[in-house]
């Protein structure tokens, strides 16, 4: 038990006074970035690391740890209570957790998201403690071919959040697909359905697009009824704290989430969106309360919440052993690494035991930090929602404008958060669901790049789609997704499958 | 909406107070690094940030990131805003003069005042160490046999690294056309498609191999630098017969309109940054090598550049 000797170790110079205050600062710093939509935790790492330069390794790359599990949890919050997804990872968050806050759950909310996230970085992180080697070893073994069928398994998944009307549903899927499409072409380098404009070469931001279609659409439509001002959302029915049924609904997804998030995080094209659509996807079929999607299912929250931190601990995994940074925030630390000449990768555990395992026990510590900073701050937060409606939806608006601006301060991205918002509107008018939209602008280039990537090294030849054995049990598993429940329909409706606990 | 706001403002305000560094007696400067945070332009900028900062060269200096299209959208943008103003500053390179002319993009390279070349990286051609590939030479004859066999990972479309390959390929004979390029969006899937052996080989600036080479998980098979690269144990490509010499180069530059003083005045800075110790020291940390080259040599060695990526970037069919 070689690691865990290490990890204690590793503890003892993350609970040193010096490292613990970096630890908090981080923590308190991700989760400020991660409420606000736009600003998020690479932007905070890079801002840092100039001033973190004469530091000590140890103590800084502690609070960029800090930062990043921070980030992932802030996100939540304004998800949850605003309906404004931070970043693009707790989008799913957004669809079952406001609609608990707007029915005066959103302390229960908040809790099981913090809590779920706690729990999913405690054991991401003993993952990523005791298991790197072999999690970096299998993620690796994804190929293009193998990314391109997991998509396939996300879409196929998916498509039960797409409301009651499956025509509507496509229609807002290929409606995301479309706007995806937009700007250069990764593989080609060439231009599509850029109109001209240089501002679109890039494509069509996802935060933007997120915040425009479930913020602003939301509350125009709001405000665009009748008596909408009048009408008072409680703040607080029933308790603020999870209850025994909460509790009891809550620990599977959390474990779910989080065998979803650690392994997919760790993959280099995995990201931390898809195991939020996974988890949102299993809980809504595994539910004993199917009633409540679309109400305000804690499943959906905790589940999802449980995955993107899950996911963060993963993307430490490629960075610590390979060196390979997989996401934005994880290439920065890379940078930071580098700039106290330190390669990540097997020699770093060998040269700087102390630092590495000091930072891997900091994300214990950071976690832990985390929940006793937001688990009291979840009654100030929800008082939010007390505030008078015009009140509220007026600075919905303006914090979703601010957080725009502050990502990415130019007039092109103002004006295209404002035409996706009467876009969101527009589809909230006729009844169109907003959840496929912003699913297919996320999923859509992603499946179509890993598919002409394996497309390019197979030369064309499309069974690799079968002939690689993890492409084609994730494929099988698609094709059960979407025939399994028509199948069940049809002989009997209520029966869970699936279930195995 | 008082929380997140006051939240808002404590952030601005706890992110202000820790870029902003000292009391300025030198002149106050702004870098923008037309990229997001974490690639190679962002640390070029906030390279420069630190040596400035930390040699009292400059008072305070901004970092600013517009990212979007390969470089251009910052590029625009500064051209437009900064007009005039020497205490304004953008990084750029071999890349942005790639995308601009496969973007077509409106403003080029001619808006602005090209003003030093500060580092450059030469590229790496590299395997896995498991690969049956053991050198450059088995890799041509395999080219040269079924272009489309030879799978190269790399950089974004038309970037550095894919310039490269269709140059290899040109030099050997080959359609580069038929060059089976595999563009990944970031360092790191790329690093990991050569890991695991899903290429046939990987090509990048070489320090984005560096510290796998080391640990002994990919084989150099040859770079594309004019001579061997101490510390780089892998021949050169000229060495194996392929007349071809690539470099990744960064460079900074300054606003159209300048006064000839205003320009004197930033060359100066610029001059001065380069030589601190703080400036070498990183360019040693980060592995880029010194490729510092000024004013009117540096502009007519652009003009050179920009001429030879059209021409490649043509071949490969990527430009009219």
């Amino acid at each position: 038990m070689d690691a865990f000797v290490s990890l204690a170790g590793g503890l003892a110079v993350a609970l040193q006074p010096t490292n613990l205050l970096f630890c908090l600062i981080g923590v308190t710093l991700g989760t400020a970035v991660g409420v606000l939509p736009g600003i998020g935790p690479a932007l905070t790492v890079a801002l840092l690391l100039p001033v973190t330069f004469k530091l000590d390794p140890a103590g800084s790359l502690i609070m960029f740890a800090g930062i990043y599990y921070g980030g992932m949890y802030g996100g939540s919050t304004s998800s949850i209570l605003l309906n404004t997804p931070g970043e693009s990872s707790s989008i799913v968050t957004a669809l079952e957790g406001n609609l608990m806050a707007r029915a005066g759950r959103g302390g229960p909310a908040l809790a099981t998201a913090a809590i779920g996230s706690f729990v999913a970085g405690a054991i991401a992180t003993l993952g990523l403690a005791l298991l790197a080697p072999y999690v970096v070893s299998v993620a690796l073994a994804f190929w293009p071919a193998d990314y391109f069928s997991l998509m396939i398994l996300a879409f196929a998944t998916v498509s039960a959040a797409f409301g009651d009307s499956a025509l509507r549903g496509l229609t807002s899927l290929f409606l995301g697909l479309a706007l995806g499409l937009v700007g250069i072409d990764l593989m080609s380098g060439q231009a599509r359905l850029d109109f001209g404009v240089p501002d679109l070469l890039d494509g069509v931001e996802v935060t933007t697009a997120a915040v425009a279609l479930f913020a602003i659409g939301e509350t125009l439509f709001v405000v665009s009824r009748k008596g909408a001002a009048d009408e008072t959302i409680e703040p607080i029915k029933g308790s603020l704290w999870m209850t025994r049924e909460d509790w009891k609904r809550s620990w599977k997804p959390w474990l779910r989430g989080t065998a979803f998030g650690f392994p997919i995080g760790a993959m280099p094209a995995g990201g931390a969106e898809i195991p939020t659509f996974l988890s949102y996807a299993t809980e809504r079929r595994l539910t004993k309360h199917p009633e409540e999607f679309g109400k305000g299912a804690i499943e959906g929250v905790a589940g999802p919440e449980a995955a993107n931190n899950a996911s963060a601990a993963g993307t430490l995994v490629p960075l610590l052993t390979l060196g390979l940074p997989t996401s934005a925030t994880a290439a920065i630390m890379l940078a930071g690494f580098q700039q106290y000449g330190l390669n990540p990768g097997p020699l770093l555990f060998a040269a700087k035991p102390n630092l590495v395992w000091g930072l891997i026990a900091s994300l214990f510590v950071a976690n832990a930090l985390l929940l006793i900073l937001n688990l009291p701050l979840i009654g100030l937060w929800v008082r939010l929602l007390s505030i008078p409606r015009p009140w509220l939806y007026g600075g919905i608006l303006v914090f979703a404008t601010l957080g725009t601006l502050g990502a990415n301060p130019s007039l092109f991205e103002l004006g295209s958060l404002l035409a996706l918002g009467l876009l969101g509107f527009g589809l909230r008018v006729f009844g169109y669901p907003i959840a496929p939209v912003v699913i297919g602008l996320i999923l859509g280039p992603m499946a179509e790049v890993q598919l002409r990537r394996a497309l390019a090294i197979s030369q064309n030849d499309w069974t690799v789609l079968i002939t690689s054995p993890i492409s084609a049990v994730l494929l099988t598993i698609a094709a059960l997704a979407v025939i399994l429940p028509i199948v069940l329909k049809t002989r009997e409706k209520g029966i869970v499958f699936g279930e195995d606990d | 909406m008082p929380v997140p706001l006051r939240r808002l403002l404590a952030a601005a305000a706890i992110l202000a107070t820790a870029a902003a560094g000292g009391p300025a007696l030198a002149a106050n400067l702004k870098i923008i690094a037309p990229a997001s945070p974490g690639g190679g332009w962002d640390q070029t900028a906030r390279s420069m940030q630190q040596a400035m900062q930390s040699e009292k060269i400059a008072g305070s200096v901004q970092v600013e990131n517009v990212p979007g299209a390969g470089g251009t959208i910052g590029l625009a943008q500064f051209a437009n805003r900064a007009k005039g103003d020497p205490h304004q500053l953008i990084v750029g390179g071999y890349v942005m003069v790639g995308a601009i002319i496969m973007n077509d993009a409106p403003v080029t390279l001619d808006a602005v005042t090209p003003l030093a070349r500060l580092t450059g990286e030469y590229e790496a051609i590299v395997v896995a160490t498991d690969s049956p590939i053991k050198t450059i030479g088995e890799v041509i004859d395999k080219l040269k046999a079924n272009p489309g066999s030879v799978s190269w990972g790399g950089g974004s479309a038309g970037g550095t690294d894919h310039i490269a390959a269709g140059l290899i390929a040109k030099a050997v004979g080959v359609d580069p056309t038929k060059v089976n390029y595999i563009p990944f969006s970031g360092g790191g899937e790329s690093l990991a498609a050569v890991l695991g052996g899903q290429t046939t080989v990987g090509v990048s600036s070489y320090g984005e191999f560096d510290a796998q080479v080391k640990s002994g998980k990919l084989r150099v098979l040859a770079i594309t630098a004019p001579e061997r690269v101490p510390g780089i144990d892998a021949p050169t490509m000229k060495e194996s017969g392929v007349d071809v010499e690539v470099q990744n180069w960064r460079m900074v530059a300054g606003p159209p309109g300048l006064t000839p003083e205003g320009k004197a005045e930033i060359l100066k800075t610029i001059d001065d940054m380069a030589k601190t110790k703080t400036w070498r020291d990183t360019l040693k940390t980060k592995g880029w090598t010194d490729t510092y080259l000024a004013g009117d040599a540096f502009t007519a060695q652009l003009k050179e550049d920009i001429a030879k990526a059209h021409t490649i970037l043509r071949d490969i069919g990527l430009a009219e």
